[in-house]
């Protein structure tokens, strides 16, 4: 083995398809941008070709205002993936936007055991590189 | 027309249940099939269909192992953990069409060996397609990658909701084990568990510690069913299908975008099994519940109909669901406490218990049961059986 310890990389999102590749090439701008539907103007998300609401084809990406509520979470100490190992206890969050989408991010700052339903949460970017960032939330100062 | 008491349980077989397997997941469903198949006092070549869960072997290889020249019937099943129960509704749809005779359902995996497989066996990947894309592309980058994860998000919401405890969650835990002390096939046999041991226990991933989680384990298991009319003939008492369904939550491949996340496939699905068996939820004598982590049965008895939305973690106290209580549940020890069989293992169990050969974990006067499936973000599945 060599003498420098190389820990493998945390894993980026693997698109599955052109609409996911579109999800994250805004990212990669820092914008979070969700499918709206330009027949209803339903947000949606994950991506789809069709809006589940009233089953338009049309759709136009807009950016959220990247203000959200806690929707739940879990604070995982024991991960799956030892890229993790540095982070726990780090909390996986599910966020709902206020425009009504949700969607799987971290939450950072706060404590876990002050966690709440609806606790407002506010979007920051995780640069990982030239081609990556994250979407992160952090709870909002009240 | 339904399948309502038109298709019968009549052979059931198992391997060993252990951790790190010598085999591969194929022969072991093999040599668990032909017990299965001897069960009901038939010749493998007289199975003439198959109906399988996601596993690692075809219905073609089964077939030219078993000599059916004629397979007239087969099937695959994409419900993850839900899958195997929900076999039995393919099955029994299929029976009761005349389309098959002898329909063989098998699982197997190697759970604990696929991560750590032994020197020498070729390791096994595990399939789970409909998680695929939301995993990879919108959980993974965050660390989310275990369904103890995933399923918190339920079970936190659930929660901070309704106020559930972690007694009550301990309260699922510790019945399994205890079930599993009567039952020679359990890993955990000879390993009781108290409700210091479980609060005192690591994390995982809040609000699941480590004994909210079911055992990782190899091992196959294999039922038989026919028509009705048939298993009468078969050696033993047949265990006939009342009622089943299947139901898929909405949307299935995302549970974070999903506008009820309390609302599983098994909501769906349990009013459709119980209206075609005839029966009220509170009639079963007995519970086997797919407990791949505690929380998703108190999810599952809310979703079954058996309380209210909301009052799971109430149902479960003061020795209801133990031997002995009003509704015994997973009476073999369960995925946490015997093996992680997908839940064949509990289709398994609840036919012993109406045979009536479940020995020291007899359900006593057991005329009918409940199994559920769960599985793949929280699909749903359920049979009611009876003797």
């Amino acid at each position: 083995m060599s003498e420098k310890t190389v820990r493998s990389p945390k894993p980026t999102p693997s698109p599955e398809n052109r609409l996911d590749e579109e999800f994250w090439s805004h990212c990669a701008d820092e914008r979070l941008c969700f499918q709206v539907c330009a027949s209803c103007e339903t947000w949606r998300h994950l991506p789809r070709s069709f809006c589940a609401h009233c089953g338009s084809g049309d759709w136009i990406w807009k950016e959220s205002s990247g203000l959200g509520r806690l929707y739940s979470w879990t604070v995982t100490h024991q991960p799956s993936l030892p890229q993790f190992l540095p982070d726990v206890p780090y909390i996986v969050a599910v966020i709902e936007l206020n425009e009504g989408v949700r969607m799987v991010s971290h939450l950072r700052g706060v404590e876990p055991e002050k966690l709440e339903i609806d606790l407002p949460v506010t979007l920051e970017f995780e640069r990982v590189s030239d081609a990556v960032a994250l979407p992160m939330f952090r709870a909002s100062l009240s | 027309m339904s399948f309502k008491d038109r298709a019968a349980i009549i052979g059931v077989g198992e391997t060993d249940y252990v951790r790190g397997a010598d085999r591969s997941s194929a022969e072991l469903m093999l040599e668990a099939s032909r017990a299965a198949i001897a069960d009901a006092g038939l010749r493998s070549s007289e199975i003439d269909g198959l109906v399988l869960p996601p596993v690692n072997i075809s219905a073609e290889e089964i077939a030219a192992n078993f000599g059916i020249e004629d397979l007239r019937y087969a099937a695959t099943v994409q419900m993850g953990g839900a899958s195997p129960t929900s076999t039995l509704q393919s099955a029994a749809t299929a029976l009761s069409h005349g389309i098959a005779q002898n329909i063989l359902i098998p699982l197997g995996w190697l759970g604990y060996s696929a991560m750590r497989p032994k020197p020498g066996v070729r390791r096994e990947s595990i399939n789970v397609p409909a998680m695929r894309r939301a995993m990879v592309s919108y959980y993974v980058p965050y660390g989310a990658v275990a369904p103890a994860q995933m399923y918190s998000w339920i079970a936190t919401r659930h929660m901070k909701t309704y106020g559930t405890r972690y007694e009550d969650m301990a309260a699922v835990a510790i019945a399994c084990r205890k079930n599993a002390q009567k039952n020679d096939r359990a890993l955990m046999k000879g390993r009781p568990l108290s409700l210091d041991q479980y609060m005192n226990a690591r994390w995982i991933s809040e609000p699941l510690r480590l004994y909210d989680c079911c055992l990782e384990t190899d091992g196959a298991c294999a039922v038989v069913l026919t028509s009705a009319e048939r298993a009468r003939d078969c050696p033993h008492r047949p265990v006939y299908i009342m009622g089943g369904a299947e139901g898929h939550p909405y949307p299935a491949d995302d549970i974070a975008g999903r506008p009820d996340m309390l609302r599983v496939g098994l909501s769906y699905a349990a009013p459709k099994a119980f209206q075609m068996a005839g029966i009220e939820p509170a009639d079963v004598d007995f519970l086997q519940i797919y407990d791949c982590f505690t929380y998703v049965v108190l999810l599952q008895i809310e979703a079954l109909g058996l309380c209210k939305a909301g009052e799971g973690g109430a149902f479960v106290r003061d020795g209801r669901i133990e031997l002995g209580g009003e509704f015994p549940l997973n009476t073999h020890g369960g995925l946490l406490s015997e093996a992680h069989l997908w839940g064949l293992n509990h289709v398994i169990e609840a036919t012993r218990q109406l045979r009536g050969d479940a020995g020291e974990r007899q359900v006593r006067d057991a005329e009918i049961g409940v199994v559920t499936g769960w599985g793949d973000f929280g699909d749903g599945s359920l049979v009611i059986l009876r003797r």
